[in-house]
C-alpha cells in the first residue's frame, strides 16, 4: 500500500467519481468542482509563465525599438477585449474576434481544400498499380464506396432510380464505418476505466506489479 | 423471465464491467500482442532516423480525460527517441491543461536516460494560445513562436534550437491527441510546410483517419491502447527499456471486457426478440 | 460602426490571408510571417482571458444569487483561487506539479471513465438488431472488438486481418466519404464568415 500521502489523496477523489455509479450525491459534486476549479487555476498560471511573459511581457520591456512600436498595434487589438467589462463598449470585442476569425478562415480555405478535398479524391483515383495484383478487388470496393457514400451525401436530388440504388449502398458503407467506430468508441472507453483501476491496484494498493 | 432480464438494474452491469477489468488485472492471461501496419510504419519511421540529426516534435494534446490511452504512447515514443539519440521537441500541445500530460511523461521516462541532457538532447516547449496559428507559426520560427521554453529559459540560448529553426530541420511532428488535432498538423504543418506528420490517437478517432493514412498524409499511427501497447512491444523487442509497459498490462483486461460487452449484446438481442415474439 | 465595423474587419483580413498563399512575394510572405508571428498570436492570447471571464462570472452568480447548489460553485471558485496563490507562490514549484498530479488528473481521468459503465450499460439495453443496417453496424462493431485485442489473434489468427481490412477498405471509403462532404461544409463555412454571411460568432446583435 502506498505510503505517499499525495497517492492516497488522489484514490479518495477516484473514489469519489466512482460513487456517481451509484447515485448521484453531494460528494462526487464536490470532487467534480474541485475539477473545474482546479483545471482553470493551472491553466491561468501556465497561460501567465508561458504565453504573457515571454510574448507580451518580455519583448514590451526588453524589446528593441522598431519591434517595441510594432508591438503596440495588436496589443491595441487585443486589448479591446476588455471592453466586455464595460457593457456600454463592449461591442468593441467584436472587432478583435472579427480579426482573428476572419484571418483564420482566409488561412483555412486554401489549405483545407488541399487536405480534406484533393488529397482525399486524388488518392481515391484508380491507378493502373491499384488495379492490379490482388489488391484490385479491395481497391475496387474502396473507389466504389468513397462514390456511394458521396451519392448517399447528395439531397439535391431525390433519392429514387440509379441515386437512391447508389444512395442505398451508400448506406451500406456508412453502417460499416460507423460500427467500426462504435466498436472502436467501446474499446476507448473500456480503456479508460482500465487506467483508473491500474492507478487503485498499482499505485495505491500495491496489489499488481 | 426475459422482460425482468431486459429491465435490469444497470448496476449489476456496472458491477460486470467492473469485476471484468479487476481480475484479469490481477491474473493476467499474457496473450500475445500482434503488431498492425499504421503502428509498424510509425515505428519503422522514427527507428530509421539518423541520430543527432533531425528533430522528432513530440505533441501531447490530451489532458488526463484520455491520459490512460495516450500517456503510454507518449513515453514509449519519448523512450525510443532517447535511446536513438534522435533530438526530441516536446510539445505541451494546444491547451493549457495538456501541458501537464508532457510533464508526466517526462517525469517517467527520464529516471532511465540518464544521459539524457537538456537543452541539447530534447527541449521543453509550453503553452501559448492559438492552435492552428501556432502551428503555422512554428513553420516560419520555432523560437520566435515561443519565446521561453517552458522553464522559462530564452528558446535562443539551447544549443538544440539554434540548429532547429523550424520544419526544416524536423523530421517527423507526432500529435498525440483525443480530438482532431492531428489533422490540423496535416493542413497547416504538412500542406503548407511540408513537414511530415504521425499521431497517436484515441480508439474513438482511429477509425476515422484511414483516409489519411492511404494518402500518406500520416505517416503512420497508433490507435488507442493497442497501439501503445504494441509500441512498447516494438521498443521492448529492440531493447529498449520500456518502463512499466502500463498498457499492454490493460491488454488482458481489455480483451476480456470486450467479450463481456459481446455476450451481453447478443444476450440483450435474444431477449428482446423473444419477448418481441410473444407481443 | 458597431454593425459593419467587424464585418469589413473580417472580409479585409480573410481575402488577405487567401491572396496571401498564392502570392510568392517577399513582401506577401513578411505580411504573413508578422500576421501569424506576431499579431494573431498577441491577440489570441488576449482572447484567452475571454473564456476565464464565463467561467468566473457562472459561479460567481452562482454564489451571489444564492442558487441551489452555490456551496459548489463556491468550492470550484476557490479551488482555481488556490492553485493560482500556489502556481505564482511557489512559481510553478513541486506543489503546483502534484495539483495536477494527484488531484487534476486522477478527477478528470475518473470523471470520463465513467463513460465505460454507460456504454456499457447503453449496448445491453439499446444495441439491438432491428433491421438489416443495424444488424451490419452491429456484427462490424462485434468483429472489430475481437479483432482488436490479443484474445481475437488467439481465436482466430486471422482475424486482425480482417480487421486491418475492414478499417482500410470499406470504412475508409465511407469516412473519406464523409471527409469530403465535412471538408466541403467547413471551406463553406469559413467562405460565410469571410463574406459576412455567418456572423453567430460575433454573439447577438
Amino acid at each position: 500500500m502506498s505510503t505517499n500521502p499525495w497517492v492516497w489523496v488522489a484514490a479518495f477523489l477516484t473514489l469519489a467519481i466512482y460513487s456517481f455509479l451509484y447515485k448521484d450525491n453531494p460528494v462526487y459534486r464536490f470532487a467534480e468542482h474541485i475539477f473545474m476549479g482546479v483545471s482553470v487555476g493551472y491553466g491561468l498560471v501556465l497561460f501567465w509563465y508561458n504565453s504573457v511573459i515571454p510574448r507580451l511581457w518580455e519583448p514590451l520591456v526588453k524589446g528593441t525599438e522598431p519591434t517595441r512600436f510594432f508591438l503596440l498595434i495588436p496589443i491595441l487589438i487585443g486589448a479591446l477585449t476588455f471592453s466586455l467589462f464595460v457593457p456600454r463598449y463592449s461591442w468593441l470585442v467584436k472587432y478583435t474576434l472579427a480579426f482573428v476569425v476572419g484571418a483564420s478562415a482566409g488561412l483555412s480555405i486554401p489549405l483545407s481544400f488541399e487536405t480534406n478535398i484533393f488529397e482525399q479524391v486524388r488518392s481515391t483515383i484508380l491507378t493502373r498499380q491499384m488495379l492490379s495484383g490482388w489488391g484490385m478487388v479491395s481497391n475496387l470496393i474502396m473507389f466504389i464506396g468513397v462514390i456511394v457514400t458521396l451519392a448517399y451525401f447528395y439531397f439535391s436530388m431525390e433519392h429514387k432510380g440509379v441515386i437512391g440504388k447508389t444512395a442505398r449502398i451508400g448506406r451500406i458503407y456508412i453502417m460499416i464505418a460507423f460500427g467500426a467506430s462504435f466498436g472502436y468508441t467501446v474499446m476507448a472507453r473500456v480503456s479508460l476505466l482500465i487506467g483508473r483501476m491500474q492507478f487503485l491496484l498499482h499505485d495505491w494498493l500495491g496489489i499488481i506489479k | 423471465m426475459w422482460e425482468k432480464l431486459l429491465r435490469l438494474d444497470r448496476r449489476w452491469i456496472f458491477v460486470l464491467v467492473a469485476l471484468s477489468v479487476l481480475i484479469p488485472l490481477l491474473r493476467p492471461l499474457g496473450l500475445p500482442m500482434r503488431t498492425t501496419e499504421p503502428v509498424l510504419n510509425l515505428y519503422t519511421y522514427i527507428d530509421t532516423l539518423k541520430p543527432h540529426d533531425k528533430a522528432v516534435i513530440l505533441v501531447t494534446d490530451f489532458d488526463p480525460s484520455t491520459m490512460p490511452e495516450l500517456l503510454p504512447m507518449a513515453e514509449a515514443i519519448m523512450r525510443h527517441c532517447f535511446a536513438r539519440k534522435i533530438p526530441l521537441i516536446l510539445y505541451g500541445g494546444m491547451y493549457p491543461t495538456f501541458v501537464g500530460m508532457a510533464k508526466m511523461a517526462l517525469s517517467r521516462v527520464l529516471p532511465d536516460f540518464p544521459d539524457v541532457k537538456y537543452g541539447e538532447d530534447y527541449v521543453f516547449l509550453g503553452y501559448i494560445p492559438g492552435t492552428s496559428l501556432i502551428i503555422l507559426s512554428m513553420g516560419e520560427s520555432i523560437s520566435k513562436t515561443f519565446g521561453n521554453d517552458y522553464y522559462g529559459n530564452k528558446l535562443d540560448s539551447l544549443p538544440l534550437m539554434q540548429r532547429v529553426k523550424n520544419y526544416d530541420q524536423v523530421a517527423l511532428v507526432i500529435d498525440l491527441s483525443g480530438s482532431g488535432t492531428p489533422v490540423w498538423w496535416i493542413i497547416y504543418g504538412y500542406q503548407r510546410y511540408g513537414v511530415r506528420v504521425g499521431c497517436g490517437t484515441t480508439a474513438v478517432s482511429a477509425a476515422q483517419y484511414y483516409p489519411y493514412l492511404q494518402t500518406g498524409q500520416f505517416v503512420g499511427m497508433l490507435g488507442g491502447l493497442k497501439g501503445a501497447a504494441e509500441y512498447e512491444t516494438l521498443i521492448e523487442r529492440a531493447g529498449i527499456p520500456p518502463g512499466r509497459k502500463t498498457a499492454s498490462i490493460g491488454m488482458d483486461a481489455q480483451s476480456i471486457v470486450h467479450l463481456m460487452l459481446i455476450f451481453l449484446i447478443i444476450l440483450g438481442n435474444i431477449g428482446y426478440f423473444i419477448v418481441r415474439r410473444k407481443r | 460602426m458597431r454593425r459593419t465595423g467587424p464585418l469589413v474587419v473580417a472580409f479585409i483580413m480573410g481575402f488577405a490571408m487567401i491572396f496571401q498563399y498564392f502570392i510568392p512575394h517577399p513582401l506577401s510572405q513578411k505580411f504573413y510571417e508578422i500576421m501569424v508571428q506576431q499579431w494573431l498570436i498577441i491577440i489570441s492570447i488576449f482572447l484567452y482571458l475571454f473564456g476565464l471571464r464565463s467561467f468566473t462570472l457562472y459561479h460567481y452568480h452562482k454564489v451571489r444569487r444564492k442558487k441551489e447548489g452555490w456551496y459548489f460553485s463556491l468550492i470550484a471558485l476557490l479551488a482555481a483561487l488556490i492553485t493560482v496563490i500556489i502556481g505564482f507562490g511557489t512559481r510553478r514549484g513541486p506543489l503546483f506539479d502534484k495539483i495536477y498530479d494527484y488531484i487534476l488528473a486522477p478527477l478528470q481521468a475518473t470523471m470520463f471513465s465513467l463513460l465505460a459503465f454507460f456504454i456499457a450499460s447503453a449496448a445491453y439495453r439499446a444495441f439491438r438488431a432491428r433491421n438489416l443496417e443495424a444488424t451490419l453496424l452491429l456484427v462490424t462493431a462485434t468483429i472489430v472488438m475481437l479483432g482488436r485485442v490479443p484474445f481475437g489473434a488467439f481465436m482466430w489468427h486471422k482475424l486482425p486481418d480482417v480487421v486491418e481490412w475492414i478499417l482500410k477498405y470499406p470504412n475508409m471509403a465511407a469516412q473519406r466519404g464523409i471527409l469530403i462532404g465535412v471538408g466541403l461544409g467547413m471551406i463553406a463555412t469559413s467562405m460565410k464568415i469571410i463574406l459576412g454571411i455567418e456572423r453567430s460568432y460575433l454573439g447577438g446583435e
